[in-house]
């Protein structure tokens, strides 16, 4: 069983999909809606205290925003920890989708930079044919990962 | 009966992930008013990023703008709006400012916004809390116009203290004293405003109180009315220039922060309150006085004699803004010089940090203290490119708004 880091994190197609194979999502633990009525797209399930982006300084200068800080006190330790991660590029808003561009941007660079574990990069699809391939490519990976199909 | 809370939308990017979002909740409910979210679908928010047409890519900031879209069409209603993004965040900061504007010109309802830290307090935001549930809630209390009885105002701010004693529309009693012990100060100022006057406090019909010691000042002397300065300056200010009706910009620089207002028929629309530092206040005039050996009330009238593009001065932070003014002083440049110069950075600074966030109506109305300050009120104009108005008794503004609003209560409006 293999950690893996999804991006975006609130996706529960990917998050799905990497239990099946019997491995561990990690992520934002939850999942976009078609309604939103929380602050912000992925609002986090527990109350961050002022504390989180004083332990965000290690993945971010304190010039950064306190937002940037606060998500990657959430996200930081994840990354550190996977055994493997998968990014979809400019994903659909309703596949998963992250409040702050700039944590996106950190994030997928930090992953990108961890040439010690196997990392999945792929775009999001936008026709049938390209979905198909999609699927069939996270599929693969996962399955490189060790495990299986509902494993 | 208790008073139904205002509701506030919220449209922000990062206060949650910052710590912060129990801050804004614990600011709202000390003034009775609550937040909420603007309920908005995916496809809300595909459709409005579209016909917005500002490129924002942070998930939560196209969220802001639906929800922006959501309120001003009308399917979702608020009595206010409350707009926060992370400090230092470039992207959020043009979409704040532009939705700040778009709420304000396409729809009537008090909006303030706000860049805050995981630093950012309760404290921080109760002035702003209370000033938009005070528009949102006293609508016709602020409508008022002339001033009737005879009432009292007292101001406790930072620095000083002032009361002001008002009977049938007219000034009759003015008390001033720097702010040391705040009831103690509050009784010195109101010793001096009825003494002019000729009335004790007895024969006050109605008393308001603004500043930051307007709560215990008020509790202490039995004020009928406790109100923040936004809005009171505000009423004060469009009162004393005779502009209560149409737009208008008021720019109070005070001792420990400043307040920029537009206003609309004597009700504030958008307002900041703020400064990065002390280097942006009234503060900074008073260190330069001190350094150049004159009194405050003489420094304007040094500074209109000197001229300002001599000196490089930049008060951004009070500590580099006062190198700046020991080093042009060992440079041999002139007290006049300096003096104007220090009076053109920190309105650059007002300029700058506070200025941006609210739309520039005019008449420009300068208050507060230092609106006494002809070098610093010349240096306004002179970035504004208008004629700034300083009405008179400017110094006395949230005393006056106070005593004129506060009048709306002896018949008990």
């Amino acid at each position: 069983m293999a950690k893996v880091f999804i991006y975006p994190a609130t996706s529960l197609v990917l998050s799905d999909l990497v239990e099946r194979w019997g491995h561990e999502p990690l992520g934002a633990a939850l999942a976009i809606r078609e309604r939103i009525q929380t602050a912000s797209l992925d609002s986090p399930p527990l109350q961050m205290t002022p504390e989180e982006p004083k332990k965000g300084l290690k993945w971010a200068a304190v010039e950064v925003p306190a937002g940037v800080r606060g998500r990657m006190a959430l996200y930081g330790p994840m990354i550190e920890e996977a055994d493997a991660a998968i990014i979809i590029n400019d994903a659909d808003l309703a596949f998963g989708c992250m409040g702050c561009s700039r944590t996106n941007e950190l994030v997928m660079y930090l992953l990108r930079k961890r040439t010690d574990i196997p990392l999945l990069d792929i775009k999001y699809p936008s026709s049938e044919e390209e979905g198909i391939a999609f699927v069939a490519s996270i599929k693969e990976f996962l399955a490189a990962l060790g495990g299986g199909e509902d494993a | 009966m208790k008073e139904q809370p205002v509701r506030i939308a919220q449209l922000s990017c990062g206060p949650e992930h910052s710590g912060v979002q129990k801050e804004i909740y614990d600011a709202a409910a000390m003034v009775n008013a609550e937040m909420f979210f603007p309920d908005v679908t995916l496809a809300d928010i595909r459709r409005s990023y579209d016909e917005f047409g500002l490129e924002a890519r942070s998930g939560d900031l196209k969220l802001a703008i639906a929800r922006a879209m959501a309120l001003v069409e009308g399917s979702v209603e608020a009595d206010a709006v409350f707009i926060a993004t992370c400090f230092r965040c470039s992207e959020a900061a043009i979409v704040r400012n532009e939705l700040r504007r778009y709420i304000h010109e396409n729809s009537d309802l008090p909006v303030v916004s706000y860049s805050f830290t995981e630093r950012t307090t309760s404290g921080t935001l109760l002035t702003r809390m209370e000033a938009l549930t005070t528009i949102a809630r006293r609508r016709a209390l602020l409508a008022r116009e002339k001033q009737v009885g005879t009432t009292l105002g007292v101001d406790s701010g930072s620095s000083t203290t002032k009361a002001v004693v008002m009977q049938d529309n007219e000034i009759i009693g003015t008390g001033w004293t720097p702010t040391i012990e705040v009831i103690k100060s509050a009784e010195t100022a109101m010793e001096s405003a009825f003494s002019e006057a000729g009335l004790k406090i007895g024969d006050m019909e109605a008393i308001g109180t603004t500043g930051y010691g307007r709560f215990l000042v008020g509790k202490n002397i039995g004020a009928d009315l406790i109100q923040e300065e936004l809005t009171v300056n505000s009423k004060g200010a469009v009162y004393l220039a005779d502009r209560q009706h149409g737009e208008a910009t008021v720019i109070d620089i005070g001792g420990m922060d400043n307040k920029a207002i537009s206003v609309q028929d004597g009700i504030p629309g958008t307002f900041t309150m703020g400064g990065i530092c002390a280097g942006a206040s009234g503060r900074f005039l008073e260190m330069t006085a001190k350094r150049i050996g004159v009194d405050i009330t003489e420094l304007g009238a040094i500074a209109m004699k000197g001229n300002s593009k001599e000196v490089p001065m930049n008060s951004y932070c009070i500590v580099f803004g006062t190198q700046s003014l020991v080093n042009a002083l060992a440079e041999g440049h002139s007290k006049e010089d300096v003096a104007a110069a220090a009076c053109r950075s920190v309105a650059e600074q007002v300029f700058e940090q506070q200025l941006q966030e609210v739309d520039i109506k005019e008449p420009v109305i300068m208050v507060g203290g230092t609106s006494l300050i002809e070098g610093l009120v010349k240096e306004m104009g002179m970035l504004l490119q208008t004629d700034i108005v300083v009405p008179h008794h400017s110094q006395y503004i949230g005393s006056v708004g106070s005593a004129l609003l506060s009048s709306g209560f002896i018949r008990g409006e």
